[in-house]
């Protein structure tokens, strides 16, 4: 039959009775398929309308263009969705998601009313950042910042301890700062509708992906707590719409709203890195993006190669430029921000505490350059390194020469005073008719520790921990040893004869007969050496802070002191140390051998979850899990779309002759669905090649994008399969397919949304318990 | 009948000359006084103790690769008949007779030999000149680095002959593939392609990256492939069938069949046993199988056991119990119950033997018939010497505060009940009414009370524990790990007399069940698993390198240095070669972006061919030189100057690609050509001088003076050992 033959076309199957009326702009077809390169030409009035504001995806644009041919018809009777067909038909399901979407993450927001599972960390951090106080976190500080925030506008004064997970917050006022969290948590929803309106103009697509989002307990028990995820994923997803948002308004480049979701990217993508590194494969997603598209404008012989500096250059200000100001910013705000000393500081070297209201470095007044006499303490420039140290008791028998102990000492104390001196004559140079003689970069210098007069000493016995370095020893009587107690003094980076700075110049002791360098190795020596730091003479000559020293305190009578305030590192200085203390902060958090630790591999299949709250049966209960017919569904959709990829591309390589329809399903599973897939990956794949404990919590970001894949998989794959029928036929697959998935979606969720909400009562594991027979996993421990 | 007589036999045989010379030049440079120095050198005081356990066919496991880099060098010791009896404990020992230095060091010096070659094949493959192509030979030829390297018992000459040959036949392969695919040539470079690629895997495990390169070039070209619309959808299927099975099912097959060459060699016990599960262990000859030869199977009520935990990290060990109680007061204040202390003791002790016992009867022996245990049965155990049952309670373990401390109980009248019943619970279980079997069955203890699941925490207990390790009892089990598992690894049935003799009647096959149920795959998985996952703890090394050193060249390795002439041997790379590499690489990745950009604007400098031609070579050369060289930034593990030798060899490949090309394209017309070839026949010489003037610290002879020595010392981070008079 000649007409059904019309009719199968898709999309543009006659008439109203199409169906996939939801399909907007689609039926405009030059306009969405390319949207770079030819159809820029005849595009006069692009999806890109400039009335639609910053919402560039021309979405008004719904009515179906008729055939030339086919007569004009009324307009079509009511059906289910025939008001989506209004100007409301996409602000309406939006509008309905968005509330929805608050409703399910603002529901029973303030149970339970203790600290939950690592509210404990940021709830605390968020207090240093009331009550002004330093301290040291693995992760950027945009987040906590914006915790700290929260709290404070919302009345909650920094007072309560956070001390561990179980504590009640009693009067404290913490529903602020989780409202907040919610609330970027909740926007998440509408930021995936949007983004997967955008790239699949397809209705059922963007609410699947809602639906989706909206009812997996697990991002709704992530979006509940006082935590960092919410915030990171708020951004992550505003990255990626404005993203594709600014990639439809490629047809009017330059315009207003072009600028403004371009910078917009840039800015998420400054949120999404401050407030965790993880941030940085969204960078990468944008810029890989972004390189294919410059690719592709490259490709546009049209365009001047003027135009072409003007994109490349529009984009490195937006997207590089902008985004390295506001972080640079961040931290500008939160060194500012923490002005107090606090638990952080020993983190940080003795010139960055010296920044600190409340160290004792802070407002120190001592001589600025070492001089041979003067009475200091070196710190070692590891993180958390001690001070040298010595003390009258000797190494025990069978560790090395039984000399005097030197150790790395964490606290001040007298025992880490040394006396700079001559290698080579025993002069007081504090006697005042001696002139001032200062110490200078490649002096051979001899040590003495002030309290025991032994001369710090090195020697080829092997050191009590690390087996291939050398001993360190405390040596010969009232400053009279032997050759191995010269050292020769060193700065990293600065020229022979100049002279040594207090707190800022980094110090390398070699030793001179056997060539080794003074380091702290970091390994706690046994009850002998009470519990202090090994230090050690390394013969490796490696370039690493375990084997620097800086000097901290400095006495020299001779001296004019100086205020520290001279020597305060820049604001360059302090950002780069911050963050290599992070980075190695980072890697020191390596798992232990013998502890069961999440794998990637057990995230996408839902292996198990977190506890958030709750152990026995009378505690209130709460359980980050996935909603495990989503999650496999996601799984499920994962093969499915590679599957569906794989053939459509070969396919087309081989030339296979396809209709119309075809061509722009495969178009929008190719290319939309490719750059969703390529986040998943990029949000997924580098957590296997991580060494440091990982979480379950850590695929959410992937999971969003897993998410918004099977929105647009399933929709294409119900479009494709309506499309081999005839059309009332497909429509009805099409119709009850999606309104079946979203029923399975719903129905799920209301099985398991007490992991989310809060379970009292008998443990899953107990028979009684109504969660018995949702226990589909042994490793689900609710 | 004799009609073939009537045409002569004719045989003609091209050879090329160039091919021949290089072969030559390559065998005496690489060959040439092999034998010295007389003592081990660097890094062969590493594979030496392998290359003795080959020949003592003692089992071991490295965890530094896959097994069929060792047996090559073992079987050059099997040809100079070597007997094993070597201690390699010192770099710098001389060797005794019985060691056959020569054929030791043969297989690697003769593949470091063919590489030469192999070099300039592969530039004529790649469609460059033969000039181009013996310049590439020559620069392998000269290069300091690799002579070294593959003048000793070492791997990685033997690595990169692999990967070179797998580069080659892909190329030939590729090439024939235009005009005659399927014929028995295409079939054979196809094939050997995916034979050398499994060979580099298995020498070391870095050759997965070029494996992993050529993968891609291929999945590149079969896409094409499946774009050309001439084929017929079948042709393309085979096509694509014959890849998949050459590249991935031979090289596999091959990888496997290299562990069970390796598995059948090494039947006998030795110095890693304690590394491998029981079932392993028992497997080999002698060790443990002589212990558990002719033990019962079937774990009864009553049956004595040594239990060893599974994960056995940090080192392998067996629960364990003993007379001392745990203190009362810990050192940091908190408190124990002060009961019998339980342990993890990495040695065999009469201390470790458990027996299980039926809560509901007081019975120490197996009774008539034994009654087997099953999973989900209750058990208590029994410590043998100390007769006290393994128990545990609400009391924090003493290094792991969130866990339960198990003892073993004593009763002290006090609010402390004893807690003591267990559920065995068979991991590998196949149904739920499997049998508790020795050795095979992996068990989780979970307390009937409280659910706690007996574990080794990997902590070391202090002194008062003796150092052995903490038994923790896990409250809160997270799942499914190792280190609660537990299998049982000596067993013996309760002491009665006539049991005994049943015993022996009953149970006397039980060992050979057990050797067969381990099959090979069962065999590899473990090892496998085993050598990638074992670590050695960091080690610090004079000579180690950071990636970044390496491109410069900024660090060398003394390989070997005689103490008494002052002779020695050094990892010195030509400096000019490297740097003319370097160069290489950065001209070409410049010059191809800039085509690239030029291109998509639709300017084309080059014809397409030349272009071709460019991006494919630079795809091979630059991209085996990324591939062997940018992991190393991922990686922890120490790291020297020899590992970038693989990428080298791809840059070096990479220069006479550049040099060709600047002179096609570049220079338009005579006179700039005629200066770039004498510019280039100084350079050659420059490059043999530098070759020269290097060699004594190469070959380890003729001894140099002390200011011969410092005048070598070309860059001050390299550590040349001047012997101070």
């Amino acid at each position: 039959m000649p007409c059904e033959g019309t009719r199968l076309r898709f999309p543009s199957c006659p008439t109203a009775r199409t169906p996939f009326p939801l399909v907007p702009c689609a039926v405009v077809p030059s306009r969405r398929r390319l949207p770079r390169v030819g159809a820029r030409m005849t595009l006069a009035a692009g999806c890109c309308q400039a009335e639609s504001g910053p919402r560039c995806g021309g979405l008004r644009q719904r009515r179906p263009r008729r055939p030339a041919g086919e007569p004009s018809r009324p307009s079509p009777p009511p059906r289910a969705w025939a008001p989506l067909e209004a100007p409301v038909g996409v602000w309406a399901p939006l509008a309905f998601v968005t509330l929805l979407s608050f409703a399910s993450r603002f529901y029973r927001l303030s149970e339970p009313p203790h600290v939950c599972w690592d509210e404990t960390h940021f709830g605390k951090m968020g207090s240093y950042y009331i009550n002004r106080t330093f301290f040291f976190d693995v992760h950027p500080p945009l987040g906590k910042m914006l915790i700290g925030l929260a709290g404070y506008l919302s009345g909650y004064n920094g007072t309560f301890p956070f001390q561990k997970p179980g504590d009640r917050y009693e009067h404290h006022n913490y529903i602020g700062m989780r409202g907040f969290c919610a609330f970027l948590g909740s926007c998440l929803v509408p930021f995936a509708y949007l983004t997967v309106l955008e790239l699949s103009k397809s209705l059922s697509a963007a609410l699947l992906a809602a639906s989706i989002l909206i009812f997996d307990t697990g991002c709704i028990t992530l979006s509940q707590y006082i935590l960092l995820d919410p915030i990171l994923m708020f951004f992550l997803m505003g990255a990626v719409l404005s993203m594709v948002k600014y990639n439809s308004c490629a047809d009017r480049p330059f315009s207003a709203s072009w600028w403004f979701w371009l910078s917009l990217t840039g800015v998420n993508l400054a949120g999404a890195i401050g407030v965790k590194f993880v941030g940085l494969f969204v960078v990468l997603l944008v810029g890989l993006n972004t390189v294919y598209d410059l690719w592709e404008l490259l490709g546009d012989l049209s365009l001047s190669l003027v135009t072409l500096g003007k994109h490349l250059l529009a984009r490195v200000f937006c997207l590089i430029l902008l985004p390295l100001v506001l972080y640079t910013a961040q931290f500008a705000v939160h060194f500012a921000v923490l002005s107090k000393s606090g638990p952080g500081d020993g983190f940080f070297s003795s010139a960055f505490q010296s920044r600190l209201i409340g160290n004792n470095l802070h407002n120190v007044s001592v001589p600025e350059h070492l001089a041979y006499g003067s009475v200091i303490t070196m710190k070692n420039l590891r993180m958390a390194g001690g001070y040298l140290h010595s003390h009258w008791h000797l190494y025990p028998e069978g560790v090395g020469a039984r000399q005097q102990q030197v150790t790395a000492y964490l606290h001040k104390d007298l025992n880490n005073l040394w006396v700079i001196k001559k290698h080579d004559s025993n002069t007081d140079h504090l006697d005042p008719s001696c002139s001032v003689e200062f110490v200078r970069h490649g002096d051979v210098i001899r040590l003495e520790h002030k309290e025991t007069s032994r001369n710090l000493h090195s020697h080829q016995h092997e050191a009590p921990m690390t087996r291939k370095h050398f001993q360190v020893t405390g040596y010969g009587i009232n400053g009279t040893g032997d050759a191995n107690d010269f050292w020769r003094i060193e700065m990293v980076g600065r020229k022979a004869g100049k002279r040594i700075k207090v707190l800022r110049s980094q110090i390398r002791l070699t030793h001179l007969a056997t060539g080794c360098i003074l380091g702290s190795s970091g390994k706690t020596l046994p009850k002998w050496g009470w519990e202090q730091v090994e230090v050690t003479c390394t013969p490796y000559v490696k370039e690493t802070p375990n084997a620097l020293w800086n000097v901290e305190d400095h006495i020299n009578p001779k001296l004019p002191n100086i205020s520290l305030d001279v020597l305060k590192p820049s604001f360059p200085e302090i950002l780069l140390e911050s963050h290599m203390v992070m980075i190695r902060g980072n890697s020191g958090l390596k798992p232990k051998e013998n502890e069961v630790t999440s794998k990637p591999w057990h995230w996408p299949i839902n292996y198990q979850g977190l506890r958030f709250s709750g152990v026995n049966e009378t505690d209130y209960r709460v359980y980050l899990l996935g909603n495990p017919v989503v999650w496999w569904l996601n799984l499920v959709t994962i093969g499915l779309y590679l599957l569906m990829a794989t053939c459509a591309i070969v396919a087309m390589k081989r030339g296979v002759q396809l209709t119309a329809e075809f061509k722009e399903l495969s178009e929008v599973l190719l290319h939309s669905g490719g750059k969703i897939m390529l986040g998943w990956l990029l949000h997924y794949l580098p957590f296997f090649m991580m060494g440091r404990v990982l979480y379950f919590h850590h695929y959410f970001p992937a999971m969003l994008f897993s998410s918004m894949l099977t929105g647009i998989t399933w929709d294409t794959l119900l479009k494709f399969c309506a499309g081999r029928l005839s059309c009332s036929m497909g429509r009805r697959v099409y119709t009850y397919g999606t309104l079946a998935l979203m029923l399975l979606i719903v129905y799920s969720f209301y099985l398991f949304h007490p992991l989310s909400y809060g379970m009292v009562g008998p443990m899953a594991s107990d028979p009684n318990s109504p969660m018995t027979g949702l226990r589909w996993l042994e490793s689900w421990e609710f | 009948m004799l009609g073939f007589l009537k045409q002569p036999v004719m045989v003609t045989a091209e050879i090329n000359v160039n091919l021949v010379a290089l072969t030559v030049m390559g065998l005496l440079n690489r060959l040439w006084a092999l034998s010295y120095p007389q003592a081990v050198v660097f890094d062969e005081v590493y594979y030496g103790q392998f290359v003795s356990l080959y020949m003592k066919r003692i089992f071991f496991v490295d965890d530094s690769g896959p097994p069929f880099g060792h047996m090559l060098l073992a079987f050059g010791g099997y040809l100079g008949g070597f007997d094993g009896n070597f201690l390699w404990n010192r770099i710098g020992a001389e060797y005794s007779m019985n060691v056959p230095v020569w054929s030791l060091r043969l297989l690697p010096a003769l593949t470091g030999a063919l590489c030469v070659p192999l070099a300039y094949q592969i530039l004529v493959e790649l469609h460059f000149s033969h000039c181009a192509a013996f310049g590439a030979a020559l620069l392998i030829l000269f290069e300091n680095s690799l002579i070294t390297q593959s003048r000793l018992m070492l791997l990685e000459s033997v690595l990169i002959f692999f990967i070179l040959l797998a580069i080659l036949s892909y190329l030939k392969f590729y090439n024939l593939q235009k005009c005659s695919p399927f014929t028995a040539g295409w079939w054979f470079w196809l094939l050997l392609t995916g034979v050398a690629c499994s060979c580099a895997v298995g020498v070391k495990y870095m050759g997965l990256f070029t494996y992993m390169l050529l993968l891609a070039i291929a999945g590149v070209h079969s896409w094409h492939l499946i774009g050309d619309q001439t084929l017929s959808n079948v042709s393309v299927l085979c096509h694509l069938l014959a890849r998949g099975l050459a590249l991935v099912v031979v090289p596999v097959a091959m990888y496997l069949s290299f562990f069970y060459v390796h598995l059948t060699l090494l039947y006998r016990s030795g110095p890693h046993d304690q590394i491998m599960t029981s079932a392993f262990q028992a497997s080999l000859e002698g060790g443990l199988a002589r212990i558990t030869q002719g033990q019962p199977l079937e774990i009864a009520y009553g049956s004595q056991i040594t239990l060893r935990n599974v994960l056995g990290k940090p080192m392998p060990c067996w629960l364990h119990s003993h007379k001392n109680t745990y203190p009362i007061r810990y050192e940091n204040g908190r408190g124990s119950s002060h009961q019998q202390q339980v342990t993890c003791y990495p040695f065999k002790d009469v201390n470790n033997w458990w027996i299980v016992k039926d809560p509901g009867m007081q019975q120490l022996v197996v009774s008539n018939p034994p009654r087997p245990v099953r999973h989900g049965h209750i058990v208590q155990l029994v410590h043998g010497i100390t007769t006290r049952y393994l128990n545990t309670h609400d009391v924090a373990a003493p290094l792991s505060p969130h866990s339960q401390e198990i003892s073993c109980y004593i009763d002290y009248n006090i609010s402390m009940p004893s807690q003591n019943l267990w559920r065995v619970e068979i991991v590998n279980r196949e149904s739920d009414t499997d049998v508790w079997k020795t050795i095979l069955s992996e068990v989780r203890f979970v307390h009937v009370n409280t659910s706690a699941v007996l574990k080794l925490s990997g902590a070391s207990l202090p002194e008062w524990g003796y150092r052995q390790l903490e038994i923790i009892g896990e409250k809160l089990s997270k799942g499914y790990h190792q280190s609660m598992l537990w299998n049982v690894e000596e067993h013996r049935y309760g002491k009665s007399q006539e049991q005994k003799e049943r015993e022996v009647e009953l149970h006397s096959p039980t060992q050979a069940d057990i050797s067969k149920n381990l099959s090979f795959m069962a065999r590899f998985t473990e090892l496998q698993w085993k050598i990638l996952t074992l670590k050695n703890e960091d080690t610090e090394h004079k000579y180690s390198s950071s990636p970044l050193d390496w491109i410069t060249m900024d660090t060398n390795i003394a390989y070997w240095f005689h103490p008494i002439s002052g002779a020695q041997i050094h990892l010195i790379g030509n400096v000019l070669t490297w740097a003319s590499a370097n160069v290489a690489t950065f001209v070409y990745v410049c010059l191809f972006l800039w085509y690239l950009l030029r291109r998509r604007r639709k300017i084309c400098d080059i014809p397409e061919d030349a272009w071709r031609l460019w991006v494919s070579a630079g795809g091979l050369c630059v991209g085996g030189w990324a591939v062997n060289y940018l992991p190393f930034f991922m990686m922890e593990k120490t790291l020297f100057l020899y590992h970038y030798l693989p990428a080298l060899t791809f840059q070096i490949l990479l220069i006479p690609v550049v040099l060709q090309h600047l002179t096609d394209h570049l220079c338009r017309s005579q006179l700039p050509k005629n200066a770039f070839s004498a510019l280039m026949v100084a350079w050659f010489s420059s490059i043999y001088l530098v070759y020269r003037t290097f060699s004594p610290l190469t070959y380890g002879e003729p001894t140099l003076s002390a200011a011969e020595l410092r005048a070598l010392r070309w860059k001050d981070s390299w550590d040349i050992l001047i012997r101070k008079h």
